[in-house]
């Protein structure tokens, strides 16, 4: 760990690996991954399908499969000066603590809901579980929360989830999640399937609900617009390692791993004249026998023999900016210019 | 592509595509869709899920007759043509689809998936013939060296080699058109362009005209910078032209409320845009589309009296731009 971190923390994560158990031998999803979210921080991380990003957000809030398993490493969670190991905490603490603590609003907003219940059931339901007995006390919450996400209350409780739109559904879970005002969120992909004006509100809501709640955020996206509009740093991983973590300007306009450069340059943007694109040759790799050395070195035009024998360590190459790249100096040189060489090569 | 007359390949006139949804209710998908595309060139058709989209691009290629309304493909309407044209027709016009996971026969081998097609339409006279061709087919597509693809079955090939087989099906016939419905969307944005360049270089090396439908208007933009974009809300084409003017000078309020709604992958254009404010969030159902202009409800430009009148039409705006929209029609009549 290179990061040095004078300010408050909601999340430190140290050495996380995560690994399936498939017919084929082990998946490793999450390699060693190190990370802090400073309170009240959005971190947005980004990557391909199949880079580990939801596996991540799982283990983090230990919701994952029975095939995967949690293989080492540490989750700290800190509030009120106290640290929590996520890691270790048994079935009985972890119901306490996710929603009240830890809310995590998955993507899919019309599969996160029971079909036969209204949403003031589902609400109620929730609600109960995590120990609430008070009908008026809920529904005062509720509605002050829905005021949040711009959803009239009375109408929307009343409603059966397919009733409601794609966009209502998604503002509906975003206000479950956020009804008792946890301290850290986690949002998987949170406008996939949505379309693009509903997509504009939810983002809208978002935005606004950080400003007046405060909490820390983690987005899990491979929508790099997404990142760019509400990020406050960003993370890139590739094959299951976090190869680059810097705020949303350097990750953009400087990055410093080729394939954060790559992928940058390979999405089209709206303003201005039409700009040439980069597109990354080959695929990510199989993650039961990643590559040796860096993982992204098969497909890196920067690569060495260094890249294929050793690790690149995540390192604070600068102010603020991390990164695990051998090269990354030549990298912050030119650009990342040679990941648009190599497809005119 | 060379500024030559080109000739009109494939248009639609005044389709109309209707489902009957219950015994009694129609649901009108289409109405009114009008537009040709020439040999050679790209027509964008972007929209919200919901538009019509995907029907139009089933009607351009065939798997549906519409309605009401004329498919002409040369100048010729196909549903009344003779069998001969019709084949023809079909041969001419392929699609790609959305989702290279569902659109591949998973108990099929490449070499199989794409030498059916070929030995069917008598373009291969045999097997070995057939063999060489779906070589070179793996080749066009840069699925190389392709004697490491033929034997394989789908599921054995990563979402862009699938597409790059779906592709090179679709060409086994030659197209001269082909519909490209969300062809890169479910893929990586790593792969996506390297798909996009492949399209590309099938239209520059063979001539390939597209109508290419997709959500993303970025995508449109870098796939159709040279071609035109025909913005669809609620089964109309609500905007046509070439595409700079569409993307940087929008006419009609649904495309400027489109592009600035739209977040981009560049933190300072995104955090800067302007931003245009519908006075609704709702999409009016297709059962009970609203009066007038469709887009009334949640037109910030809204007047009352002219907009839930009567249906605006298409008229000739700036550029070569064409915009279905009363508001605009007063200002440049």
């Amino acid at each position: 760990m290179a990061e040095t971190t004078q300010t408050p923390y909601t999340l430190k994560v140290e050495n996380l690996r995560v690994s399936y158990q498939a017919e084929r031998g082990k998946v490793k999803a999450v390699r060693d991954v190190s990370f802090t979210l400073q309170t009240g921080e959005t971190l947005a991380f980004i990557g391909e399908s199949g880079c580990g990003k939801t596996t991540l957000g799982l283990s983090l809030i230990r919701l994952l499969p029975t095939t995967a398993a949690i293989e080492q490493g540490k989750i700290i969670y800190h509030h009120n000066g106290e640290d929590i190991d996520i890691v270790n905490l048994n079935e009985k603490q972890l119901r306490r603590f996710r929603w009240r603590e830890f809310a995590m609003i998955f993507q899919g907003a019309q599969n996160a809901f029971n079909p036969v219940l209204r949403i003031w059931d589902q609400f109620w339901e929730t609600a109960r579980a995590h120990g609430e007995t008070n009908k008026r006390r809920l529904r005062e919450r509720v509605e002050e929360t829905f005021r949040l996400v711009q959803l009239d209350p009375d109408r929307v409780l009343r409603a059966y989830p397919h009733q409601l739109s794609g966009g209502m559904r998604q503002r509906v879970l975003i206000a479950l999640g956020l009804l008792l005002k946890p301290p850290l969120v986690l949002l998987d992909e949170p406008t996939t399937a949505l379309d693009i004006l509903t997509q504009r509100s939810v983002i809208d809501v978002l935005r606004d609900l950080k400003g007046q709640m405060s909490f820390s955020l983690i987005l899990i996206s491979h929508d790099l617009s997404l990142a760019a509009e509400l990020a406050d740093r960003v993370a890139t991983m590739y094959a299951g390692t976090l190869v680059e973590i810097a705020t949303v300007w350097d990750a953009y306009y400087h990055p410093l791993h080729p394939y954060t450069a790559g992928l940058i340059r390979a999405v089209p943007t709206l303003s201005g004249e039409r700009q040439d694109l980069v597109s990354i040759p080959g695929s990510p790799p199989d993650l039961i026998s990643p590559p040796s050395g860096c993982p992204f070195h098969p497909r890196c035009p920067y690569a060495t023999d260094e890249c294929r024998q050793k690790t690149p360590p995540l390192i604070e190459a600068e102010n603020n900016h991390l990164v695990a790249c051998w090269h990354w100096d030549e990298v912050a040189a030119d650009g990342g210019a040679r990941m648009k060489e190599q497809v005119e090569a | 592509m060379s500024t030559q007359e080109q000739q009109e390949l494939l248009s639609l006139h005044h389709v109309v595509m209707e489902f009957k949804v219950s015994r009694r209710a129609t649901v009108r998908v289409l109405d009114d869709v009008s537009f040709s595309v020439k040999e050679g060139e790209i027509l964008c058709l972007v929209g919200e899920s919901g538009c019509g989209k995907t029907t139009t691009g089933k009607i351009a290629a065939g798997l549906l007759q519409p309605t009401r309304g004329e498919v002409r493909f040369r100048g010729q309407n196909v549903w009344t043509a003779d069998k001969a044209t019709f084949r023809q027709y079909r041969r001419g016009v392929q699609i790609i689809h959305q989702d290279p996971y569902a659109s591949l026969n998973p108990t099929q081998r490449v070499e199989d998936i794409l030498s059916a097609p070929l030995l069917r339409h008598k373009i291969a006279r045999n097997r070995r013939e057939a063999h060489q061709q779906v070589l070179d087919l793996l080749r066009t597509v840069d699925l190389t060296p392709p004697e490491d693809f033929i034997k394989k079955y789908p599921h054995q090939l990563s979402g862009g080699q699938r597409q790059r087989v779906s592709i090179a099906r679709a060409l086994t016939l030659h197209p001269q058109f082909l519909v490209a419905d969300e062809a890169v969307s479910m893929l990586d944005v790593s792969i996506r362009v390297s798909l996009l360049q492949l399209l590309e270089r099938l239209r520059d090396q063979m001539g390939v005209a597209y109508l290419f439908i997709t959500h993303d208007l970025a995508v449109a933009k870098y796939f159709a910078w040279e071609g035109r974009i025909a913005v669809m809300y609620l089964g109309r084409i609500v905007e046509i032209g070439p595409t700079p003017q569409i993307i940087n000078n929008p006419q009609h309020p649904y495309t400027r409320a489109l592009l600035s709604a739209l977040p981009e992958a560049d933190p300072k254009a995104t955090r800067s845009k302007q931003r245009v404010h519908l006075r609704s969030l709702d999409v009016p159902s297709l059962l009970n589309v609203p009066r007038g202009c469709s887009f009334h409800p949640r037109c910030p430009l809204f007047e009352e009296g002219l907009c839930d009148g009567k249906v605006p039409e298409l008229h000739a705006a700036s550029n070569g731009v064409q915009v279905a929209c009363h508001l605009n029609e007063k200002v440049t009549a």
